[in-house]
C-alpha cells in the first residue's frame, strides 16, 4: 500500500543475508517438530491412533498409495479437471472482462450483477452439477468454471480501471487505435491484475476440484480419500489429505512463479527482487 | 435527481433484464431439470418460511457464525504472536504454508474421526478452513507495521495492551478484514459441504434431499437461497469493514487525491 519504502542500512541488509540460512534452520526445524509431534502425539495415547495415525504410519500409507497406478489415475484426474477449469475460466475471464471494461456503459450496466453472483457459493451448485451430468468430469469442470472465473473477471476489471490516465491521453492524442491503446497501455496496467487473478482462481479452482470429487463422486483425488473415509482406512485418508496438500503448495508456488516471469518487467517484482 | 435515477437504472437495469430473460425463457420449459422461473418462486414461497427457517436456515447461520468468530479470534491471536517474532514465524512458516494449501473441505473426514457428525464437527471444520487466510493475513499485516509508527510507540513507551490496541491491531486491521473476507466465503462452502456430509438439518442438507428426491424446483430454490445468504454475509461483512475502516479508507482517498 504505502509506496515509501524505508531505506535500508547496509548493517540491516548483512544481517537479512546472514539470517537466510538460520531462517531456513529454524523452518526445517519446525516441520521436524511438527512431524514429531503427530509421530509422538498418538504414541503416548492422547489421541487414540485410531482417528490420528503417527507419522509413521501415514509416511508408509504414502508410499503405499505411490506404488499404486490407481493413485496416479486419480491424481491424473483430478490435475485435469483443475487445468481445464482453469483455463476455461481464465479465458472466460479475460475476454468478459477487456469488453466489458472496454465500454463504460457496460461496466456500470454490470456492476451490481457481479457483486450480486461473485459471493454465491459455487458448492450450491453441487445438487445441479449431479442431476446435469452425474460423476462426471463435467460435474468437476461446472463448479471449478464457476468459482475461478469471478476471481478472474474482477481482477481484470480492476486492472482494467487502474489505468494511468496520463499515458491513456497521451496515446490518444497520439493518434493510437483503440487496438494499440488496449496491447500498449491497458494490457500492461491490467496484466499484474491478471495475474493476481489467476493466482487466486489457481487455488480456488483445486479446492473446487477437489470439493466436487469428494462430495460428488466424481473420479479424482477427492472421491480416493471419500472412499478411504467410508472404508475406515484411516491412514491412507491421512496421506491422501497430504497429497492434496502439497498439492496446493506446489499450485501456489508454481503460480507465484509464473507470476514472476509474466511481469518480470513490472515494479512490483523488480522490486521484489532488490530487496 | 436525474443522476441518482441513471444510478438506479443502471444498478437494476441488468438484473431486471436476466431475470425477465429467465422468466420468459423457461416459462413453458417442460424439461425437469429447468423448470419455470415462476414454479421455483412459488417453491421458494412454501419451502423457505415458517417451520424450515428455525429448522434449516437458523442452524446454518448460527454454525457458521460460530466457526467463523472462532476463526477470526484464534487467526489474530496467532497471526498477531507470529507477526511479532521473527523467529516463530521463520520455526512455523512451512508448516503453515502446508497447512494452508490443504483444501479445506478434506478437512471435514478427518475432522468426523475426531468429532462425529454433530455441530461441534461442523463448527470445528468451519473454523478450521476459515483461520488460515486470517492468520497469515494477520502476520502480514503485523508485519507491514510502519517502522515510524512502531518507534515512535517505542520511545512513548506504550507497552502491552495499549501497544496492541492502537498500534498492532490497528495497523493490521485492513489486512485482517482481507482476511475475513476470504475466510468468509471459505466459511459458506465449508458449511454447505460439511452439511451435505452428514446431518440431519441445515441448508446443504435439505438442498441434497431435495435433490435426491427430485423435487427440481425445491432444490432450485434452496440454490437461490444460498446464493442470497452468500450475497447478503458479504454485504454485511463490507458494512462492518467500512465503519471500522474508515479512517484508512479516508486516508487513501486524500492520498491519491494530490
Amino acid at each position: 500500500m504505502t509506496t515509501d519504502t524505508p531505506t535500508k542500512t547496509p548493517a540491516a541488509r548483512g544481517r537479512g543475508v546472514r539470517q537466510g540460512p538460520v531462517d531456513a534452520a529454524l523452518g526445517l526445524a519446525g516441520l521436524a517438530g511438527f512431524l514429531a509431534l503427530v509421530e509422538v502425539v498418538p504414541r503416548t495415547g492422547l489421541v487414540s491412533p485410531d482417528y490420528l495415525p503417527p507419522t509413521s504410519r501415514i509416511a508408509g500409507a504414502l508410499a503405499d498409495e505411490l506404488a499404486d497406478p490407481a493413485f496416479w489415475t486419480a491424481l491424473g484426474d483430478t490435475l485435469t479437471g483443475w487445468s481445464v477449469g482453469l483455463l476455461i475460466a481464465t479465458v472466460l475471464g479475460v475476454a468478459a472482462g477487456t469488453v466489458i471494461s472496454g465500454v463504460p456503459y457496460l461496466r456500470r450496466a454490470t456492476a451490481s450483477t457481479v457483486e450480486f453472483l461473485r459471493p454465491i457459493p459455487s458448492v450450491a451448485l453441487i445438487p445441479l452439477a449431479v442431476l446435469l451430468y452425474g460423476t462426471d468430469l463435467r460435474s468437476t469442470l461446472l463448479l471449478v468454471v464457476y468459482a475461478a472465473f469471478w476471481q478472474i473477471l474482477v481482477q481484470v476489471l480492476y486492472g482494467a480501471q487502474d489505468v494511468d490516465p496520463v499515458p491513456d491521453e497521451t496515446a490518444r492524442s497520439y493518434g493510437l487505435s483503440a487496438r494499440a491503446r488496449i496491447r500498449h497501455v491497458v494490457w500492461p496496467t491490467a496484466l499484474p491484475y491478471v495475474m493476481t487473478g489467476v493466482r487466486l482462481a489457481a487455488s480456488v479452482a483445486l479446492i473446487l476440484a477437489v470439493t466436487a470429487e469428494l462430495v460428488i463422486g466424481s473420479p479424482g483425488l477427492g472421491a480416493r480419500i471419500a472412499v478411504a473415509q467410508t472404508s475406515q482406512a484411516v491412514p491412507e485418508m491421512y496421506a491422501l489429505v497430504v497429497v492434496t496438500g502439497l498439492l496446493g503448495l506446489v499450485v501456489n508456488v508454481g503460480a507465484r512463479a509464473v507470476e514472476r516471469r509474466a511481469l518480470a518487467w513490472h515494479q512490483s517484482v523488480r522490486g521484489e527482487v532488490a530487496v | 435527481m436525474r443522476r441518482a435515477l441513471a444510478q438506479v437504472v443502471f444498478a437494476l437495469g441488468l438484473p431486471a433484464v436476466l431475470f425477465a430473460v429467465w422468466w420468459v425463457a423457461s416459462d413453458t420449459s417442460t424439461q425437469v431439470y429447468s423448470p419455470p422461473l415462476r414454479t421455483i418462486l412459488t417453491a421458494f414461497g412454501d419451502v423457505w418460511t415458517g417451520d424450515r427457517i428455525s429448522a434449516d436456515v437458523l442452524p446454518s447461520i448460527l454454525r457458521l457464525l460460530a466457526g467463523f468468530s472462532v476463526a477470526a479470534v484464534l487467526g489474530v491471536a496467532a497471526g498477531i504472536v507470529i507477526g511479532s517474532y521473527r523467529r516463530v514465524r521463520a520455526a512455523t512458516e512451512p508448516v503453515l504454508e502446508f497447512l494452508r494449501a490443504v483444501p479445506p473441505p478434506v478437512l471435514v473426514p478427518v475432522i468426523m474421526l475426531f468429532a462425529g457428525i454433530g455441530d461441534t464437527m461442523k463448527i470445528f471444520v468451519i473454523a478450521s478452513g476459515c483461520v488460515w487466510p486470517v492468520l497469515l493475513n494477520t502476520v502480514e499485516g503485523v508485519r507491514a507495521v510502519d517502522p515510524v509508527l512502531s518507534e515512535t510507540a517505542r520511545a512513548y513507551g506504550l507497552r502491552g495492551g495499549v501497544r496492541l490496541r492502537h498500534l498492532l491491531l490497528r495497523s493490521a486491521s485492513p489486512q485482517i478484514f482481507t482476511g475475513l473476507r476470504q475466510a468468509l466465503s471459505i466459511g459458506i462452502i465449508l458449511m454447505v459441504i460439511s452439511e451435505m456430509f452428514a446431518a440431519s438439518n441445515g441448508l446443504g442438507f435439505a438442498i441434497v434431499q431435495f435433490q435426491r428426491g427430485f423435487a427440481i424446483p425445491e432444490m432450485w430454490s434452496g440454490i437461490l437461497l444460498l446464493g442470497l445468504l452468500g450475497f447478503l454475509l458479504s454485504v454485511l461483512l463490507q458494512l462492518v469493514e467500512r465503519r471500522a475502516l474508515a479512517w484508512y479508507h479516508g486516508l487513501r482517498a486524500s492520498r491519491r487525491q494530490p
